[in-house]
């Protein structure tokens, strides 16, 4: 068991978190703390309760039970005093797209309260950080979806939060413009800008989070960090086979001594070894010929396919 | 209660009417020149000759013009309150990204209000212009027009604010326009007295605000003597629809945008 956090530290604080649309419980009683400083996670597929656990932290949802603290705060009672603190960048870009790239930072620093001549300056600045500074004078509609994204972030950024909120920030994005994105999240967390960030890529939550947990259904069922998760639920490495479609093999007694564990899936087979050399020399051994083979290290993808059966993207 | 968020709503659609006033300005012009124009001297002509002065004793222009002013302050009152509204609270989410923030939904309700007074403020004080030019107004205390055509135009606004929170899609726009802005332009004593129609188009008119409206702003800019009691009457009906429809208004924001 981790030692118990005090709430007035953690800046987020959960207990038994429910959310509820009528009659379907979207997330179900869920605990976590997250300090400051960290990069903490929330790994799960389309439909576990993600956004729903986000629009609680960010005070625009109310919480359906248990408890929740944010900066030391109740949203039901501070959700305005919480949110001026608050950096969110929503699954959805929600960008103003009739005034300029320029003025969606600048007025979204007035929402907060900045004087005009401040919110101009940090709407430049944050152009600057996300190298939009040659769009400022342009229409949002025409930015390719990597930069809306990257606006987004610096809308987020815009009153200097405590606490930068990001659903599925790169969700959508060809790789070139995740990497974009990815290198500006990890420059604010060396400035130690605390971040939550939901996302269904495991590559995303292996890069970006000192911790993290997996939800899935609605709930939380495994909680570190990605190497301790990696540990925990997974070897050290993964022999990736893939057989002719028409072969029918027989895999009973597979991982009799070649294997902790095997997974079957539609394309490929899985085998989760510390030594994936020898279980290649052992699958050969046994007359079975794939077409491939792959040795890998394990990867958050191998831990939450162990943890529910499933895929993380399907 | 804090209500500074109000304020930067408002700023924000001041933002976007910044790109496009120049042109929503010169249209506030040369409508009305138009409709005084083709409707006040052309089709004025055939109903009024010279000093045969057959409507309520004024050239038709005149009669004409207070009308239109209040009917144009109810239009754009229409136009502010419905595709753009819903479109900030569900296509473009910009409430959302608002709301992320320490602003209310009163704020933004609040705030909105702000801009639907401010830009039927900017129509009416344009077509007063013009009125002016076409010497339709026939005294200095006409100005009071102003603020009564102002107050029109909030008190179709604000219960169209309550309706448009109130649309999953845009079909219940067309049926607003429909079945109550255009028959009441057409209807409520903006072309002809209100005593010609028909009983129950009369009960339609004088229940609703337009007609109150276009009573008040066109003895203000006839000069013309009215009861103090009509005065109270319409006065009272365009407070009472503008006072509700702020009520019903802020429950549909809050109760769309609460979440
Ligand atoms: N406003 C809502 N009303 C009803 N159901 C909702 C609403 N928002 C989310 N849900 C449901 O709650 C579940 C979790 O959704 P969400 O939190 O968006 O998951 P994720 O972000 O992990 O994909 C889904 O089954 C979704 O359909
Ligand atoms: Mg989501």
């Amino acid at each position: 068991m981790e030692a118990v956090q005090t709430p007035s530290r953690s800046l987020i604080h959960a207990r038994g978190l429910v959310k509820r649309f009528g009659s379907f419980t979207a997330v179900d009683g869920i605990d976590f703390d997250v300090e400051p400083g960290e990069a903490f996670g929330f790994l799960g597929p389309n439909g576990a309760g993600k956004t729903s656990t986000m629009r609680m932290i960010g005070c625009v949802s109310p919480v359906s039970g248990g408890s929740l603290r944010v900066l030391g705060m109740d949203p039901a009672v501070d959700g305005a005093r919480i949110r001026a603190r608050l950096g969110v960048v929503p699954q959805a870009d929600t960008l103003d797209l009739e005034i300029s790239v320029e003025d969606n930072l600048f007025i979204y620093g007035r929402f907060f309260g900045l004087s005009r001549a401040r919110a101009r300056q940090r709407a430049r600045e944050l152009l600057e950080f996300v190298q939009l500074t040659d769009r400022a004078r342009d229409d949002v509609e025409p930015l390719s979806g990597g930069m809306k994204r990257r606006l987004v972030i610096a809308r987020g950024l815009v009153n200097e939060p405590d606490l930068l909120l990001l659903d599925e920030p790169t969700t959508g994005l060809d790789p070139q413009a995740r990497h974009l994105v990815w290198d500006r999240l990890y420059r604010l967390k060396q400035r130690g800008v605390s971040q939550v960030l939901t996302t269904h890529y495991m590559d995303e939550a292996e890069q970006l989070c000192d911790r993290l947990v997996v939800m899935d259904k609605g709930r939380i069922v495994a909680a570190g960090s990605p190497r301790e998760l990696i540990d925990r639920y997974s070897t050290r490495e993964v022999l990736e086979l893939r057989f002719p479609a028409d072969a029918r093999i027989s895999l009973d007694g597979l991982p009799d001594g070649l294997a902790e564990r095997v997974e079957v899936l539609p394309d490929r087979v899985l085998l989760y070894t510390a030594d994936g050399e020898a279980a290649i020399a052992g699958v050969h051994q046994r007359g079975l010929v794939p077409v491939s083979s792959l040795i890998r290290r394990s990867t958050l993808e191998d831990v939450f396919l162990r943890l529910t059966g499933r895929s993380l993207v399907d | 209660m804090s209500l500074g968020g109000a304020a930067v709503v408002l700023e924000r659609d001041l933002l976007n009417y910044r790109r496009t006033w120049r042109g929503s300005l010169i249209v506030s012009f040369i409508s009305p020149v138009l409709f005084l124009a083709a409707m006040g001297l052309g089709l004025g002509s055939l109903i009024s000759h010279g000093q045969h002065r057959l409507v309520e004793g004024v050239p038709y222009l005149d009669y004409l013009a207070p009308g239109l002013l209040a009917a144009t302050a109810m239009q754009t009152a229409a136009l502010e309150s419905m595709y753009p509204i819903l479109a900030k609270m569900m296509w473009d989410k910009i409430y959302d990204s608002i709301l992320a923030t320490p602003v209310q939904v009163r704020e933004v309700f609040l705030g909105e209000i702000a801009w639907l007074v401010v830009r039927v403020a900017i129509v009416t004080v344009a077509f007063f212009a013009v009125m002016v030019l076409f010497s339709a107004v026939h005294s200095p205390l006409g100005l009071l027009a102003v603020p009564l055509t102002i107050l029109t135009g909030l008190a179709f606004g604000a219960p169209f604010f309550a309706y448009t929170a109130n649309q999953r899609n845009d079909t219940g726009f067309a049926a607003l326009n429909r079945f109550v802005v255009i028959p009441l332009f057409l209807l409520a004593g903006t072309f002809f007295p209100i005593a010609n129609l028909p009983l129950v188009f009369q009960v339609f008119a004088w229940v609703t605000p337009l007609a109150h409206g276009v009573a008040l702003v066109r003895a203000a800019t006839l000069a013309s003597p009215i009861a103090p009691l009509a005065a109270a009457v319409h006065l009272t009906v365009l407070l009472g629809y503008s006072g509700v429809g702020i009520g019903l208004g802020l429950r549909g924001f809050e109760r769309r945008l609460g979440e």
